[in-house]
């Protein structure tokens, strides 16, 4: 045994005790160290300023560059591929649709306005027909007029998901149900516009003939996958690293998971773009790896905003709302941050046992979990988000979850457990993804709150980036006995359909990637999504969708969380900005400016 | 006839460390002295080794008595207190991560779980897995150790190979995956009784190669001693050499492997519930305490610090005891 080292070692723990010491005390100090110069007076215009309203709309000045800071890269740049909410919100920098959401705050911002086209579409034939007509005076980046040509070409790519995989399919669905054509790579005709759906009887028309019609048609041409693609600048599955640009600003350079460049389109008009305001000369993005890294960099000013629009971190958030709150928004996200229980697994196959879940829950704590009413959101009391028309908000509470039951009922969830045959409770498991603390902490609230009426839930963490096979997978659901799993869900388009179809209509249930965990099976919810889809009044369509929320609540599916908030974070030079439900509650991107384009 | 002659064999055993001892200052002191007795003296002279030794007992008793100490403290570690959070910012309400009368090492951010309650029960954790992954380390490093420098030739390569490979071996990633595949229930457990036995018998598992390889050295140097030879050239078979020559000198070094072995596997347990593969919530432990405080380190930074001394603290105190114990048992090597 050789003992020379002995003295050494101990010599080498006493160190380390000091090194450890020393840390300790500088951590201790770095927790009120730098509060002393809070309430500068910036500029900025205020808390919550910029939510569902426009701040500073008249300090925009043209120039100057625009900069981004994300710790995460988009999905793809590829029109038809990308996925992200931002990466749709940014994607109107370089791309343009039929049409597209209105460049307006809060509400309107969800409208669809014209913008290659000269106006909404002319409907006909009972809601099967759409046509559009061409502006005049739009180009791509080289200065060739954009024809109907390319937006036909644009939308065939989705058909194409063996190589363009991973972006919205609802046009595919819509105009192709039977799956008949082979996308344009496969296609045998010429011109490779083989798709029968879409028209294009001249360069400056468009006709889409839908087999059944579909009252959010217009929304899905609204997406970011609609755009044009010009067949010769294709690149097929490279085209996300350099997409040709329709939109007034075009690529630079990019690297993947590094930096992104936008310069201006000089071939794009002013004239020819109703949308569009074009304010910065330049738009960049910086990745990060490290999210505390990166929210210090946006409060030091160095960055004007995060790309992803997710929130501030917990670190950085409780600096900024301590010291600089003037420059935050508080805006709803669109998301619902929920628990489902799973009918395959018992004894939630009973709705007595699923209710008594949804009374013996401390919502508070849950919302508290959350992150708390400001950074976690208001406490939820359905499934239907507030930016969703049709939506009712905390008004629709019938399990009480925001009123006399907020802290949880005993009593009445002990009723619920007699109901359903388990008057002394039952045992259960809740699946969370591993990479979410925050739904791990709401994990351990149900935990504790439902202990105190008998039910036993243990939490399984799983790897969050196999939730397609985990607890997508019906059967490996109920193999694994995940009786409540923990999830969110935000609407890719503002409506009912483009929210709830997948979570809760019965042909959504599927073997892999499921999403209508809760296995939804009710003719009547099917019935009513039926109703939507032919209903083209906007005040009917609402109608709809409150009945089918109600009918979701009623069948106690879901336990709500919250109606997500975010706090997120705008510079001091930043004019024109504003929040809008078209994009989640996000700042709308494409119309943002610089007070001072020299900074 | 053998009987009388083992008799000074037996003794001499022991005399191979005590050598020095004798030929030191303290010679007249040496008579009707165990080893035992003498590595106890050289001990309670070393006040660094006893801090630490009190210190390791101190956790023992409170690792033992953790649901007697909350209950009388008045505090579950599993109750939530949300009222002294703050909700705007989650994190505690009062001074030092909400340190009071009540709370004397404060709460948890956002669910406001007592910290001090959660020390005490992640405590039995460390200390469960740091003790019993030890003795799984040293029954089977001990055996193959011994086994490998007894026997040498082809056992001896085999034994040492297997030890190589281990070493080279990346526990930590091994450990993650393997709770991936591992199965909900089994033995009769569930849930966290499942994840804390494969702690114990992984960490335990890789953590004899190193007293294997002490062990089987010793042997190697000490079966070729003279009292070894004498017990052979008598007629002693293999077994009782083991057992009787062999063993008994063999325990001091393991012992002083085992008290510095436990630190190091306390560390692997944080450092697994730190990535999420230890214990499952609510069960307290201390590196799943760590790292949830991550992300309140500016916010909350009390949150982060005392689950940090209390490894700290822990590990130190084994190290020191560790030491003094080697010292007391080997005193040659140190001076």
């Amino acid at each position: 045994m050789t003992t020379q080292r002995t003295s050494g070692r101990r010599k080498q723990a006493l160190a380390a005790a000091a090194v450890v010491a020393a840390l300790l005390t500088t951590a201790a100090c770095g927790g009120g160290g730098d509060d002393s110069n809070g309430g500068s007076k910036n500029g900025a215009p205020g808390f919550d300023a910029a939510n569902n309203k426009v701040a500073q709309a008249s300090a925009a000045k043209k120039g100057g560059t625009l900069k981004f800071a994300s710790t995460q890269d988009a999905d793809s740049w590829d029109t038809t591929r990308g996925y992200y909410g931002f990466m749709w919100n940014f994607s109107r920098y370089y791309s343009r649709q039929l049409v597209t959401n209105k460049t307006e705050p809060g509400k309107a911002g969800a409208e669809v306005t014209p913008d290659l086209a000269t106006g909404l579409a002319k409907v006909s034939d009972d809601g099967k027909t759409y046509t559009y007509t061409l502006r005049d005076g739009i180009t791509w980046e080289d200065g060739k007029p954009i024809t109907s040509k390319d937006v036909k070409y644009g939308i065939e790519r989705v058909w194409a998901q063996d190589v363009l995989s991973g972006g919205p399919t609802y046009l595919k669905e819509v105009l192709d149900p039977k799956d008949e054509y082979q996308g344009p790579y496969k296609d045998k005709s010429k011109d490779k516009l083989g798709l029968k759906a879409i028209e294009t009887p001249d360069d400056k028309t468009i006709v889409f003939h839908l087999p059944e019609p579909n009252s959010d048609f217009e929304e899905m041409l609204a997406l970011t996958s609609a755009s044009p693609v010009r067949q010769d600048k294709d690149t097929k599955s490279k085209y996300g690293l350099r997409p040709f640009s329709s939109g007034p600003y075009k690529f630079e350079s990019y690297n993947p998971g590094k930096d992104l460049t936008l310069v201006r389109n000089t071939e794009w008009k002013q004239e020819s773009d109703p949308v569009r305001k074009a304010y910065p000369d330049k738009i960049t993005i910086k990745f990060f790896s490290n999210a505390n890294d990166l929210d210090a960099r946006l409060v030091a000013g160095d960055y004007d905003l995060d790309l992803a629009q997710t929130g501030l971190s917990p670190q950085g958030r409780t600096t900024a709302l301590k010291e600089h709150k003037e420059n935050l928004d508080n805006p709803v996200s669109g998301y619902i941050r929920y628990a489902t229980f799973a009918q395959n697994v018992k004894p939630f196959d009973n709705i007595h046992c699923r209710k008594a879940m949804l009374f013996g829950a401390d919502h508070v704590s849950l919302q508290t979990a959350r992150g708390g009413p400001v950074a976690g959101g208001d406490i939820g009391t359905n499934m239907l988000p507030p930016s969703v028309p049709g939506s009712e908000g905390q008004k629709y509470d019938p399990y009480g979850m925001a009123g006399e039951n907020k802290k949880g009922n005993v009593e009445k969830a002990k009723e619920e457990l007699k109901a359903c045959g388990k008057p002394d409770g039952f045992k259960s498991k809740i699946a969370v993804r591993n990479n979410k603390p925050v739904e791990v902490a709401t994990a351990e609230s149900m935990q504790a709150s439902l202990k105190k009426v008998g039910i036993d839930l243990e939490i399984e963490q799983y790897d969050g980036s196999q939730y397609a096979s985990v607890v997508g997978s019906p059967s490996n659901v109920a193999k694994k006995g995940y009786g409540v799993i923990i999830m969110g869900w935000g609407p890719d388009f503002p409506s009912v359909q483009g929210y709830g179809l997948p979570l809760w209509h019965s042909d959504y249930i599927l073997e892999s990637a499921n999403n209508n965990f809760a296995l939804i099976k009710d003719k009547e919810i099917d019935g009513l999504f039926a109703d939507y889809l032919t209903e083209l009044d906007d005040a009917g369509k609402a109608k709809i969708a409150t009945e089918i929320n109600h009918k979701v609540m009623e069948g106690a599916y879901y336990l709500p969380f919250v109606f997500e908030k975010f706090i997120n974070w705008r510079s001091d030079n930043l004019a024109n900005v504003y929040t809008t439900d078209g994009y989640s509650g996000m700042y709308d991107f494409v119309n943002l400016g610089l007070k001072n384009p020299k900074k | 006839m053998t009987a009388p002659l083992h008799e000074p064999t037996a003794e001499a055993a022991p005399s191979a460390a005590e050598e020095a001892a004798v030929a030191g200052a303290e010679a007249k002191a040496v008579q009707g002295r165990s080893l035992g007795r003498i590595a106890w003296e050289r001990l309670k002279r070393d006040k660094l080794a006893l801090s630490g030794g009190i210190v390791v007992l101190l956790l023992i008793v409170v690792a033992i008595l953790a649901p007697l100490i909350t209950s009388l403290y008045g505090q579950d570690p599993n109750e939530f207190h949300e009222d002294l959070i703050d909700p705007l910012f989650g994190t505690p309400t009062g001074s030092l991560g909400g340190m009071s009368g009540e709370h004397w090492l404060g709460v948890e951010p956002v669910n406001g779980r007592d910290i001090f309650a959660r020390i005490v029960h992640g405590a039995r954790i460390s200390l469960l897995v740091g003790f019993l992954s030890a003795i799984v380390a040293v029954i089977i490093g001990t055996v193959l150790g011994v086994l490998a420098g007894f026997f040498g030739g082809w056992v001896d390569a085999l034994i040492s190979r297997v030890m190589d490979g281990l070493l080279a071996f990346p526990q930590l990633l091994f450990i993650i995956a393997l709770v991936s595949v591992m199965p909900d229930s089994m033995l009769g457990l569930s849930g966290t009784g499942v994840r804390l036995l494969m702690m114990i018998l992984v960490i335990g598992f890789f953590g004899w190669p190193y007293i294997g390889r002490v062990v089987r050295g010793q042997t190697l140097s000490m079966r070729e001693r003279e009292y070894v030879e004498a017990a052979r050239s008598l007629g002693a078979g293999r077994f009782y050499i083991l057992f009787k020559e062999l063993l008994p000198n063999l325990v001091a070094p393991i012992i002083v492997y085992t008290t510095m072995m436990i630190p190091t596997n306390i560390l692997t347990e944080a450092a697994l519930s730190f990535l999420g593969v230890g214990v499952k919530p609510p069960t307290s432990s201390w590196g799943q305490m760590l790292s949830s405080a991550i992300d309140y380190y500016k916010s909350d930074p009390m949150y982060m610090v005392i689950p940090g001394v209390a490894i700290f603290i822990t590990v130190l105190a084994f190290n020191l005891f560790g030491d003094g114990v080697r010292d007391a048992l080997d005193p040659k090597g140190s001076r």
